[in-house]
């Protein structure tokens, strides 16, 4: 399947709008975390500074992101992971409100309460959650919804290959094959979980092929490539529409960072990240385009442009939005 | 001769696990990013090159099969430790835990016994939402056939985890993040104290006074002892000398210590970290109320708990819902004002 140009334009950009905002992110992750800001004898300090917590950034996953949103409509449900943004901004989650919640303040998704790993926005269908092969049933239950009311939506699950190993893996994959659900589920193996790499967590070198346990579909994209990712998920969402079920996909795809801000990755080689970023998904794609005529200099300078003030509008109104009333931490336990 | 040192309470569990683990060739360690990583909280740091990849196990994270497979090691005679990296974590494995690792010793009829250590992370304060902040200790404890240990600094850690290695029965360990000592979170310095170089024991069910007084009893437990101990030295300056007592382990619970310092003092303050109902705090009331008939009561039985809400994201409202040591500065106070006004 040949993506049309604006679909191709679409992917340029928001890769790029994920990667600056990762990057920001990262930044600004790290102000008021570091000496001699914090408690005497630590080297960072990861509950400091406006955004608190743990931050997982998705910079270099971008294909994944965006070679699938591509293919969705807004009714589509996206379940994504304890590393979010990438899903998040190419499913549309508004940059501003997404930006403020990850700031702990009033005017975010979730006025404060849900934070980087639980970002949900209904008006959009996206949801995420911090725990390990979440993902995978409650997309299976958007798909089913989807199939009771005879709407012709779908589904999908983002995953890691850390995942795969969950009980919650294989059980959606034979309730979703069962039932023939219009849900997609789709592995970003990014190799490492936290520490341990894929051969030291996973029996078999391709998630794809468990696809052939439960008699569905399984795709493997080798390459941390859009246009890849966009194919592979093209047929699966389109067959998902049609009735024809579930499909499983898992991509290559590379994470930059650590698996946390702050994570000193004594694990694994530095060389490792630099090998990979001589891959970046994100100028190979803005080759493409120039050699399809679809891009040169100038716009190429625009878009990026375009993506800068973006982030920096959505960062400016989270840092200006007020926090939250301590009295609201009791509110909306129930319906 | 014994050596002691300044240990953090991330190194006084390596140390407590090292030392099991050379004395006994049963122990051996699995869990995720336990190996390599030496634990995403520090508590199994160095293992690997001392022990190997056979005896320091990183695991899939598949934690049904693992800790399940715990409970069929420890059956098959290995003394197991497993570390599930955060209590909320637990959620996907809990029926091997409550339906087996706690039940088949008194299903076998005592036939079957299962020396497994589970240790985990809890606790909130550093604006980690809801899904990585529990404490979720009072949920096991509910449970029968878990021993519960809640430490609050290194010392007793080293203690309780040699003690835990060597009890024949499953024990769970929780480690508060925020004593723990790490060197990229904020903590307690209370919990960084001398530990012995030398293997010890504390035994189960023996609550420690970690600070003396007559006024009002201060039951506690993890982090919540550390904060417990700064709020008393401010309730001190003021003349409210308060009695922190850090329980150290909920099962098996040392009621006597508890309702020895209670009828003491003739006031309680339950200061927990964990959700304030069906919980730890209540279990403590339930036990001092039940025992009414021995002693008086100068104040109602006060508890500080998280209320009924999952923990906040937004700095702010989790300050608001975990409680903080001025909280339990202001509980003590309000209660010698209560005491007060009645005996005049």
């Amino acid at each position: 399947m040949e993506p049309t140009t604006e679909q191709l334009m679409w992917m340029y950009e928001t890769m790029l709008l994920v990667r600056e905002y990762e990057e920001t992110m990262a930044r600004v992750y790290l102000e008021g975390k570091l000496p001699p800001a914090i408690q005497k004898g630590l080297a960072f300090d990861i509950g400091s500074g406006p955004v608190p917590g743990e931050m997982h950034l998705a910079a270099g996953q971008e294909p994944v992101a965006v070679g699938v949103c591509a293919h969705l409509r807004k009714d589509d449900t996206v379940v994504g992971t304890h590393r979010p943004h990438h899903f998040a901004i190419a499913k549309g989650v508004p940059l501003e409100s997404m930006t403020a919640e990850i700031f702990g303040k009033a005017t975010g998704l979730s006025r404060g309460k849900g934070g980087h790993m639980h970002l949900f926005d209904p008006a959009h269908n996206f949801s995420c959650s911090g725990i390990v092969g979440a993902s995978l049933p409650p997309a299976c239950g958007a798909a089913l919804a989807a199939k009771m009311t005879g709407k012709d939506s779908v589904a999908v699950a983002f995953f890691g290959e850390g995942a795969a190993n969950q009980g919650s893996f294989h059980e959606s994959l034979n309730l979703a094959a069962l039932w023939k659900l219009p849900v997609i589920f789709v592995c970003e193996d990014n190799k490492w979980g936290i520490s341990v790499d894929k051969d030291h967590s996973t029996a078999i070198r391709s998630n794809a092929d468990r696809a052939a346990a439960y008699g569905i579909h399984g795709i493997a994209v080798a390459k941390n490539d859009a246009l890849d990712v966009f194919a592979a998920a093209g047929e699966a969402v389109a067959r998902a529409r049609k009735g024809g079920g579930p499909t499983l996909i898992e991509v290559k795809t590379d994470r930059y960072m650590g698996h946390f801000q702050g994570d000193a990755e004594a694990y694994r080689p530095k060389e490792e990240v630099e090998q990979l970023r001589k891959n970046d998904p994100i100028p190979g794609l803005g080759d493409r385009l120039r050699t399809r005529g679809l891009l040169d200099e100038a716009r190429d300078t625009a878009i990026r442009d375009k993506v800068r003030e973006r982030v920096r509008q959505a960062f400016d109104f989270a840092r200006q939005s007020p926090y939250p009333e301590p009295r609201e931490a009791l509110e909306q336990v129930f319906a | 001769m014994t050596t002691a040192r300044k240990l953090t309470m991330a190194q006084a569990i390596v140390e407590a696990i090292r030392q099991e683990m050379e004395r006994d060739t049963k122990v051996f360690v699995m869990g995720e990013d336990i190996g390599r990583y030496g634990g995403i909280f520090g508590a199994t740091g160095g293992l690997l090159d001392r022990f190997g990849p056979e005896r320091i196990m990183d695991t899939p994270i598949s934690e049904t099969a693992f800790i399940g497979a715990a409970t069929g090691a420890a059956a098959a005679g290995l003394r197991p430790i497993v570390e599930l990296m955060f209590v909320d974590f637990f959620g996907v494995c809990m029926d091997q835990i409550y339906n087996h690792l706690a039940k088949n010793t008194y299903m076998s009829g005592g036939n079957v016994h299962l020396p497994v250590v589970l240790m985990t992370a809890i606790g909130a304060g550093y604006g980690d939402a809801a899904q990585h902040s529990q404490c979720l200790y009072s949920l096991f404890a509910h449970v029968p056939g878990l021993k519960i240990v809640v430490p609050s600094n290194a010392y007793d850690a080293k203690g309780l985890m040699t003690q835990a290695i060597r009890d024949d029965n499953p024990v769970m360990f929780f480690f508060h993040k925020g004593i723990m000592g790490l060197p990229w979170m904020a903590y307690f310095e209370g919990s960084t104290n001398e530990v012995p170089e030398e293997a010890y024991t504390i035994p189960f069910g023996q609550a420690r006074i970690a600070r003396e007084g007559t006024d009002v009893t201060i039951v506690s437990l993890s982090q919540m002892v550390q904060k417990a101990l700064v709020a008393a030295d401010e309730l001190e300056k003021e003349g409210i000398r308060a009695e922190v007592v850090d329980l150290r382990t909920l099962v098996p619970l040392d009621v006597d210590t508890v309702v020895r310092s209670v009828a003491k003092t003739g006031r309680l303050l339950i200061a927990d970290e964990d959700y304030l109902a069906f919980g730890m705090s209540g279990e403590i009331a339930a036990v001092v109320a039940e025992r009414l008939d021995r002693f008086a009561l100068k104040c109602p039985v006060q508890r500080l708990g998280v209320p009924g809400v999952p923990i906040p994201y937004s700095r702010p409202l989790e300050q608001a819902v975990i409680p903080q040591v001025s909280h339990i500065v202001d509980r003590c106070r309000g209660m010698l004002r209560t005491g007060l006004a009645k005996a005049a």
